[in-house]
């Protein structure tokens, strides 16, 4: 009982959550004979709605229904686990990030670290600023333009990719990590000099 | 042929796993995304690092026992095509990167982020789907090779 109750009480080590995010390559595979990818329901989406005459979304969606389910799936889990079951640390400093960072960002002006996101950057009210606005604005963008120009993301390239041994998913994933160093080093700092 | 039905029921439960552990590990956090990007912890390399190897040893093991797939299809994932310079996989990673690192979330994170309630995360979803829309529109004449 009391682990169970420390299962949902914590967060979960990688040791518990990167094995069974693993399991999902092989459980799709066999149980629905699909390869494990996330972003290609974006170009769905895209199909779906505004297809325009476009040569890259002149296909029939309908075909990969599953992953637009799979994506509704992803979405029913993030309720389930936070809005049913409640945060890790209710009232306290949600995410157990490290020390270091805490301080870093601290330093960047992330006054408030409560909460899976800094309000000050990533809520409806941080919309209103720059900061906020470019964050969510030009990275979603930069996210949905990079992931369909390389092919994938972070479950397709570093995860189904690299576990099958692809050449191209290791040459995405250094192109992933180099995108994300100048971000966080040099991008973040200019954005966040901007915080209200 | 299992049914459409079925397809899609399965991968919903699929995807609600996937999605149940990617808040409970807090891999759906911005902060967890920084301190990956500022190497100072090892949480989100050993999530994905574990990943890799249990997708790795299932792959061969289904190779292996010449497991079928839900209509006794063989399974095998295609590798993606490689030559010339890659440029797409090495470009648009890059700018993936970009995004993800201000932005704080992939693509199954903005979703599971959504349903835990940080609703704003639309506005990011909304934008990246107009990045892959446009994609689309110049792919023409973006370098793939």
């Amino acid at each position: 009982m009391t682990a169970a109750v420390d299962l949902l009480s914590r967060p979960w080590p990688w040791y518990v959550a990167g094995p069974l995010i693993g399991l999902v390559v092989p459980a799709l595979l066999v149980w629905v004979g699909r390869p494990f990818g996330i972003s290609s329901s974006f170009r769905d989406v895209c199909a779906a709605t505004i297809p325009g005459k476009l040569e890259y979304f002149g296909y029939d969606w309908k075909e990969h229904a599953w992953r637009l389910a799979f994506s509704a799936g992803v979405l029913a889990g993030g309720f389930l686990a936070w809005q049913v079951l409640g945060p890790a640390d209710p009232g306290g400093l949600a995410v157990a990030v490290s020390e270091a960072t805490r301080s870093d960002l601290l330093a960047l002006g992330i006054t408030d670290q409560t909460g899976l996101v800094p309000r000050q950057l990533l809520s409806w009210e941080a919309l209103g600023s720059v900061p906020g606005l470019f964050v969510l604005v030009i990275g979603g963008f930069l996210v949905g333009f990079g992931t369909r120009w390389a092919d994938g993301c972070t479950s397709g390239h570093a995860i189904t990719g690299l576990a099958n041994l692809q050449l191209a998913s290791l040459i995405a994933v250094i192109g992933f990590f180099a995108g994300g160093l100048i971000s966080t080093h040099w991008l973040l700092p200019i954005l966040l000099a901007g915080l209200p | 042929m299992i049914g459409r039905r079925r397809v899609a029921v399965r991968s919903l439960a699929l995807g609600l796993a996937f999605g149940f552990v990617l808040v409970r590990s807090e891999a759906v956090s911005w902060y967890r995304i920084q301190e990956m990007f500022r190497l100072q912890s090892f949480h989100m390399y050993g999530i994905i690092g574990s990943a890799v190897l249990v997708g790795m040893a299932s792959l061969w093991l289904i190779r292996r026992f010449d497991t079928r797939g839900p209509d006794g299809e063989a399974l095998e994932i295609v590798p993606k095509e490689t030559g010339g310079r890659n440029t797409r996989y090495w470009a648009g990673g890059a700018v993936f990167g970009l995004g993800w690192g201000i932005l704080g979330a992939c693509p199954g994170p903005i979703y599971a982020l959504i349903g835990s309630g940080q609703t704003v995360f639309l506005i990011a979803l909304g934008s990246a789907l107009c990045g892959t829309w446009l994609y689309g529109a110049l792919r023409e004449r973006l370098p793939h090779r």
